[in-house]
């Protein structure tokens, strides 16, 4: 049903390690979910709309004014992140 | 009578003539936790300090003439933000995370003075059927400790059943306030999709999530739920209409047309349970109400939609676990961006926390995106669908078995994900449709708490909240 390639290329989509035996064990774990779901299959779908919900599918806009930021919040969020540069959050270079 | 047994409107009452204090009611609450909790482990964070201060606030004020939820011991879901408060979500890399803001619902109950004292277990972002999954070790059932108190919102019905709180506030994705309760012997309500804010609630699949009350009868969760309802500019799914032109205004059964599809009765369902439902429904039947067998034809279709959608949101909505902003990171050890992404997160998260997210990597991937994720929503169209034409024959609600088995024992499915996925068999089709409904406890098998759902129209929260009072 899935293989471990299959395995190995989601974990990367998914940013997510894997050891050997963990690959084993997924395989075999989402292989079982894949096949449960896979009754899908006989649903007619024809001619059927992707679901929406009943609000519909539209954007909700705030009105266009500037906010006040709330310096104790972005404060308080700022000391979460574990690097940090004055009120900067630090991260690795993302072209190496 | 113990006062951590006492229901909201009996302790309000009893606040209200004088009879004891909001202080002395909170600390009955803390003296079961600390009695029991070992044992049961409901809590992650108990706020015994903080909610004495408060209730000694409320006592003062006397806000309770006022507020029927001033005074009264209430526990949080720790997926919902209270401001400097630990918020862990049952997951590992939140173990340290302080909430910055207050949830919406966490800011609406202060307004009223209810007392918040402590933060409950739960399965990791609420992705579970038993509390098993939590980093912070599974929740026991009050009932029995040898068997799960059923999940997500585990903890929150554990504490309302062991008398640890008077009421509580879980969040239910695909049964996850409804199955818990019905396994724990408590009422449940899951509202409309909409009709009570996200804002401050840690995403699990956006679509489905709702927060919902836990009480110990149907009036406390009417009583919760009136509290932290209502529109919010801060959840863009939030609802502007209200739900209270639904009422039925009715003094008891007489007339009241209630379905009962015919797919929730089949095999699968344990035999006791289903003789404990027909009885309740020949009682109703006897006060007048109007009985009529209907059929749902997509039900069987429901969990596998379910476990495709929810799966894929998931694994967007994870996505910002990244060990940059917050949580667990290993940026220090790591040399590249791609390192501390892939160490905090195999690191932070949990085996079926990952399981979820690579499936719903799956279903979206190039591919395999039309025949999982688009059929999925096309057959969830096809159940919402079932739903319209059932309520358009002029029923006033369904009634089913909230889950076909009582709780299972502990370990008996943490090993076999998909046996414990079909545990939202009898829950998670509601989810699809943005539906209300509720879990009324009804009987017993054994020891073990048998639950009852009825489920309503879109917006019909408190037709059906009407019609289990009259249970």
């Amino acid at each position: 049903m899935i293989d471990k390639e299959q395995i190995q290329h989601i974990a990367g989509l998914a940013k997510i390690k894997l050891t050997a035996s963990d690959i084993k064990k997924y395989q075999k774990q989402l292989g079982k979910i894949l096949d449960y779901v896979s009754n899908l299959q006989k649903v007619k779908v024809q001619g059927i709309e992707p679901y929406q919900d009943l609000i519909g599918p539209k954007n909700v806009f705030r009105e266009d004014n500037a906010l006040i930021p709330d310096t104790e919040v972005s404060s308080r969020l700022l000391e979460e992140a574990p690097e940090k540069h004055g009120r900067f959050i630090k991260t690795k270079n993302p072209l190496q | 009578m113990e006062l951590n047994s006492l229901t909201i409107k009996q302790a309000n009452q009893g606040l209200k003539k004088g009879e004891f204090s909001s202080q002395e009611l909170v600390k009955s609450c803390f003296k079961a936790i600390e009695d029991k909790d070992s044992k049961i482990n409901a809590f992650i964070t108990v706020l015994e300090r903080q909610s004495i201060e408060q209730a000694k606030e409320v006592d003062a004020k006397k806000s309770f003439k006022k507020n029927i939820l001033a005074g009264i011991p209430i526990a949080i879901k720790d997926n919902i933000l209270v401001k400097n408060t630990l918020c862990t979500a049952g997951s590992k890399i939140l173990e340290k995370y302080q909430a910055t803001y207050d949830a919406t619902v966490i800011k609406k109950l202060k307004q009223v003075g209810a007392i918040l004292i402590g933060k409950t277990n739960m399965d990791e972002f609420a992705m579970g059927s038993s509390s098993e999954t939590s980093y912070f070790g599974p929740v026991k059932n009050p009932h029995n400790l040898d068997y799960v108190p059923g999940g997500s919102s585990g903890g929150s019905a554990a504490a309302v059943a062991a008398q640890m709180c008077l009421g509580s506030l879980g969040s239910d994705t695909g049964g996850s306030v409804r199955q818990p309760a019905s396994f724990c012997g408590v009422v449940g309500f899951k509202p409309t999709y909409g009709l009570v804010s996200r804002y401050g609630l840690i995403a699990t699949a956006s679509s489905f999530d709702q927060i919902g009350p836990l009480a110990r009868t149907v009036e406390g969760a009417k009583i919760i739920l009136d509290t932290i309802k209502g529109y919010d500019s801060l959840d863009s799914t939030s609802i502007k209409k209200a739900s209270s032109s639904h009422q039925l205004n009715i003094k008891n059964l007489k007339g009241v047309k209630i379905g009962v599809p015919k797919e929730y009765f089949q095999k699968g369902l344990n035999p006791k349970i289903k003789s404990i439902i027909k009885r309740k429904i020949d009682e109703m039947a006897k006060q007048g109400a109007i009985i009529e067998g209907v059929s749902l034809p997509h039900t069987e279709y429901a969990l596998a939609v379910y476990y495709i959608i929810m799966p894929a949101e998931i694994s967007t909505n994870l996505a910002r676990y990244d060990g940059i902003k917050y949580g667990l990171s290993n940026f220090k050890k790591s040399k590249y961006l791609l390192d501390v992404y892939l160490s905090s997160r195999s690191q932070g998260l949990g085996e079926e926390v990952k399981r979820r997210i690579m499936l719903g990597a799956y279903s979206l991937s190039e591919g395999h995106k039309e025949d999982y994720y688009l059929r999925a929503q096309k057959v969830r169209h096809l159940i919402k669908q079932d739903f319209t034409k059932v309520f358009e024959s002029g029923l006033d609600c369904l009634i089913t078995p909230t889950t076909p088995t009582p709780a299972f024992l502990l370990g008996d499915k943490i090993d076999n994900p998909l046996a414990m996925y079909l545990s939202d068999i009898g829950t998670a089709s509601v989810n699809l449709a943005g539906l209300p409904a509720i879990s009324l406890p009804v009987g017993r098998v054994q020891d073990l708490p048998v639950g009852l759902q009825i489920i309503g129209d879109y917006l019909q929260d408190d037709k059906i909240l009407q019609i289990a009072e009259m249970i």
